[in-house]
């Protein structure tokens, strides 16, 4: 039995190098395509240098093609710009509109790393790198550089609904400004510690981490929840 | 001595003028909410500036940030720099105000001692100082969570922001409001002390007004050797420190720990401060009171 798993993971593995990236991609993009909205239920930890926030409890909302908004379910939350990008599907609205390179695979952990370079000359992504667990058929990993933003990096773990293609983990991070108000107007209470400020005076790296529980997998998002 | 401090509080409210900080008060206050009722938004974007390179903010968002809450920090920063001169309208004038009406001297023909007399003027002082931070929790805590409602408080400050959960925020209220009490009670001990000085109620009044916006400016001030000699000795410095209870403790991954304070140790040793001010401001007034000429 033993011998029979090992020569069926490495058979899948011939099998999922064999796949050009084209083909890759267009599997991943059918098991995106399964999913048209989700709601979820998800625990948010936000770690920015100058931000303390809580732990908050969010619902995750998603429709296709392009509407992501997570709402705090009784407080608020500082949401990263781009955080649309959190959602994969976004990628892959338009393979098309995409070349893709393959790069081989990732020598830790196997994971195919594909470049998607876009043709169209003034999209706001400039670059996105996508780790693919070719076996699985998943992301587990993406950066996305953009004119505006900055670059995201995305983390995916997967449990439950590996099979519409969505994690039950995500870490986003994103490019953080630097962050500084005067005293002036702040009019801090100076406790003597002489600690030093947090702020590096250097845009600095965020990073969101969203546990996701409860999917309610095409079941519709009412319009009220994206205004 | 409690039959003294009655007849003390009966003279200070009976007073109508007693009453102007009352008033002065509630009008600033309800002017701050008022404005910010109808033009909330303007001033949340005006916080949020720095902030918009790296997180998106919704209408909702926005909403919800001005809650009751924030508007009531909005107030205290802007009214615990003014408190002063009002409790100075009282403080400065209980000594001097006494000595220009020329019953000081007929005070002092009762059988009771020149410290006991003190006492009872810094007690009615202090009983003063809570009623108006009591009218200001009524105010600004009160009303502003009946106006705009309770959520999440953001406080920001120079180098970072603090968030604490809605149901981690009233106790905060009440242990800021109570070392607001320390800090204003050192302005009446102050103001005390000026007006067993003069013999007019205007040079307290405005002498301690002169030395609370010196001394805040100073404290304001950022200068290396004078950061650690000076700065942590004036009582303004220490006077801000009910802020202290809205600065958190955050875990090793930036989340808030929920029912925290950033330095405590920092904020008793900032109340311990004021106290010996007082302490320091009433023994001084007793120590010239009892020397002094009487000659009104």
């Amino acid at each position: 039995m033993k011998k029979f798993l090992l020569a069926f993971t490495l058979l899948m593995g011939v099998v999922a190098q064999a796949q050009n990236p084209e083909e890759l991609v267009r599997s991943i993009k059918s098991k995106l395509d399964r999913v048209s909205n989700y709601s979820a239920t998800g625990k948010m930890k936000t770690n920015v240098i100058f931000l303390k926030a809580p732990i908050a409890k969010v619902q995750v909302y998603f429709r296709k093609p392009d509407q992501l908004r997570i709402l705090n379910e009784k407080g608020i939350s500082f949401i990263p710009k781009g955080s649309m990008n959190m959602d994969l599907s976004q990628l892959f609205i338009d393979p098309a509109g995409f070349d893709l390179l393959d790069l081989g695979n990732d020598k830790k952990t196997g994971w195919r790393i594909i470049k998607l370079l876009p043709r169209d000359p003034v999209s706001d992504v400039v670059l996105s790198t996508i780790y693919v667990d070719a076996a699985a058929g998943l992301i587990r990993r993406s950066s996305t550089t953009t004119r505006e933003n900055g670059t995201f990096e995305l983390e995916m773990s997967y449990g439950t609904y590996a099979e519409y293609g969505l994690a039950d983990k995500v870490i986003f991070s994103f490019n953080s400004q630097e962050y500084k108000l005067p005293k002036g107007i702040t009019f801090d209470y100076d406790d003597g510690s002489g600690k030093k400020s947090t702020s590096t005076g250097k845009p600095t790296k965020g990073r969101v981490e969203i546990y996701y529980s409860n999917y309610q997998i095409n079941k519709g998002v009412p319009d009220s929840v994206f205004r | 001595m409690l039959a003294l401090l009655w007849i003390e509080l009966n003279k200070i409210f009976r007073r109508p003028r007693t009453y102007i900080a009352f008033g002065a008060m509630a009008a600033i206050v309800w002017l701050i909410q008022l404005a910010l009722y109808f033009d909330g938004q303007a001033y949340v974007d005006l916080l949020l500036s720095n902030l918009s390179g790296s997180f998106e903010f919704s209408d909702l968002f926005k909403t919800q940030l001005l809650n009751g809450y924030l508007i009531c920090f909005v107030i205290l920063n802007t009214l615990l720099i003014q408190m002063p001169l009002l409790v100075a309208l009282v403080a400065g004038d209980s000594i001097a105000g006494e000595a220009s009406q020329g019953t000081l001297r007929f005070q002092l023909t009762r059988p009771i001692s020149r410290a006991q007399l003190i006492f009872v003027k810094f007690a009615a002082s202090v009983v003063y100082v809570l009623c108006l931070l009591l009218w200001l929790a009524l105010l600004a805590l009160l009303g502003s969570v009946l106006l705009f409602g309770v959520n999440d408080l953001v406080v920001l400050r120079s180098t970072g922001i603090e968030q604490m959960q809605m149901d981690d925020v009233f106790w905060r209220y009440l242990a800021a409001f109570g070392f607001a009490a320390i800090a204003l009670t050192t302005v009446a001990a102050l103001s005390l002390l000026l007006s067993v000085l003069s013999e007019n109620p205007i040079g307290p009044i405005i002498a301690t007004m002169s030395v609370v916006l010196v001394f805040t400016i100073l404290s304001e001030m950022n200068i290396p050797i004078y950061d650690t000699t000076v700065k942590p000795w004036l009582f303004t410095t220490h006077m801000v420190a009910w802020k202290g209870f809205f600065y958190v403790q955050a875990d090793a991954e930036g989340a808030t720990v929920r029912g925290s304070v950033e330095n405590l140790p920092a904020v008793l040793r900032s109340a311990g401060i004021l106290l010996g001010y007082i302490a320091l401001f009433l023994w001084t007034s007793i120590y010239l009171f009892r020397r002094k000429d009487i000659l009104t």
